[in-house]
């Protein structure tokens, strides 16, 4: 990447405006499609339809408006350590308080379920 | 251009310690993306907590999430897509070396949206919830269903939108600094990282709106019945 980047020129990689302009469509779009979504009653699937577009967008973002589609290695083994760090605190934090109320035995992991379909 | 000649063939903006212009760049993207790693940590922490306060008192925060209007949210959310399309744009304007007077056109352009979204935040939103009386602890009238679930959703509401707008008003400040600097012609096409390194917060703080209007406004369904 950087080799490639001296001989054209520039430091970096650069973006065609057309890249530029198609994400912020899409994101303009998604936008809409989630906003559109949410007055349909698909039940939990509203949750899940919402902070699916919502990675959807922000990983739009992240790849091209933040460069990091062209980015070097070790600052995408750092993002990704940062995006692993925050799911160890999302599944540890609501795997401590939605067991909470259980017996001091568990009769078995459906024992799970009325407490994950509060999420949604 | 005497600072350049005193720095022998070094080009402007680039430091010693650095091999090669282009390693610069990458340990400057570092540092920007592990001081964003610790910022994906502070909101993290509250979007675990409202997760987990969501599950426990699930029908309060529907009832809360229905109290804010979507048509708000989601101009908003263009609002701040807009302006990260021009920051990104404003940076390859100094990558590309064009003149001065493109990057600063964009660069305003983004504080401009910057402004709209926090102008809108403010006017709609935020007066309107203290006019209403759903602000938690300055103007609380709220005496529907599941009034103290409620007052929590709305307690989550004000200090997510608020560490986010905190986040909107350095990121103006920011701006003004790029601003600044632009027209003393501190950029060139090999040196624009504090561009570059100030567009990576400016879109951080997008995601964290679009993540934000996703819990806050939407999960849960607008429908009738929802």
């Amino acid at each position: 990447m950087s080799e490639h980047s001296e001989q054209s020129g520039h430091v970096g990689h650069v973006v065609p405006v057309s890249t530029y302009v198609i994400v912020f469509i899409l994101l303009m779009m998604g936008t809409a499609l989630t906003t559109g979504v949410a007055y349909i009653d698909l039940g939990r699937w509203n949750t899940v339809v919402a902070l699916a577009i919502a990675v959807t967008k922000t990983m739009l973002v992240v790849l091209f408006f933040m460069h990091v589609k062209y980015a070097a290695g070790l600052t995408r083994v750092v993002i990704l350590a940062g995006f692993f760090w925050l799911g160890i605190m999302i599944t540890l934090s609501c795997s401590d308080e939605l067991t909470r109320t259980w017996e001091i035995i568990p009769q078995g992991w459906n024992m799970i379920i009325p407490f994950v379909s509060r999420l949604f | 251009m005497s600072e350049l000649a005193a720095h022998g063939a070094h080009p402007p903006g680039f430091a010693h310690q650095f091999e090669t212009v282009a390693q610069q760049r990458e340990a400057g993207q570092l540092g920007m993306w592990v001081f964003l790693v610790t910022e994906i940590l502070f909101f993290g922490g509250m979007f675990t907590s409202y997760t987990i306060y969501r599950a426990l008192h699930y029908e309060s925060f529907v009832t809360g999430s229905h109290l804010l209007e979507v048509r708000f949210g989601a101009t908003n959310t263009y609002v701040l897509i807009c302006s990260s399309l021009t920051m990104a744009l404003a940076i390859r304007c100094a990558q590309t070396g064009k003149r001065k007077g493109q990057i600063i056109f964009w660069l305003i352009l983004t504080m401009i949206f910057g402004a709209l979204f926090l102008g809108l935040k403010l006017r709609f939103e935020w007066y309107r919830d203290y006019v209403d009386g759903i602000v938690p602890g300055v103007s609380w009238a709220y005496t529907g269903a599941h009034a103290p679930g409620v007052k929590m959703f709305m307690c989550f509401y004000f200090f997510m939108t608020g560490l986010h707008a905190l986040h909107m008003v350095v990121g103006l400040g920011i701006l003004t600094t790029l601003v600044i600097m632009t027209a003393r012609n501190r950029f060139s096409p090999e040196y624009y990282a504090p561009l570059e390194i100030s567009g990576l917060y400016w879109h951080f703080v997008d995601i964290v709106w679009i993540f934000l209007f996703a819990l806050l406004y939407l999960i849960g369904g607008r429908y009738p019945g929802s």
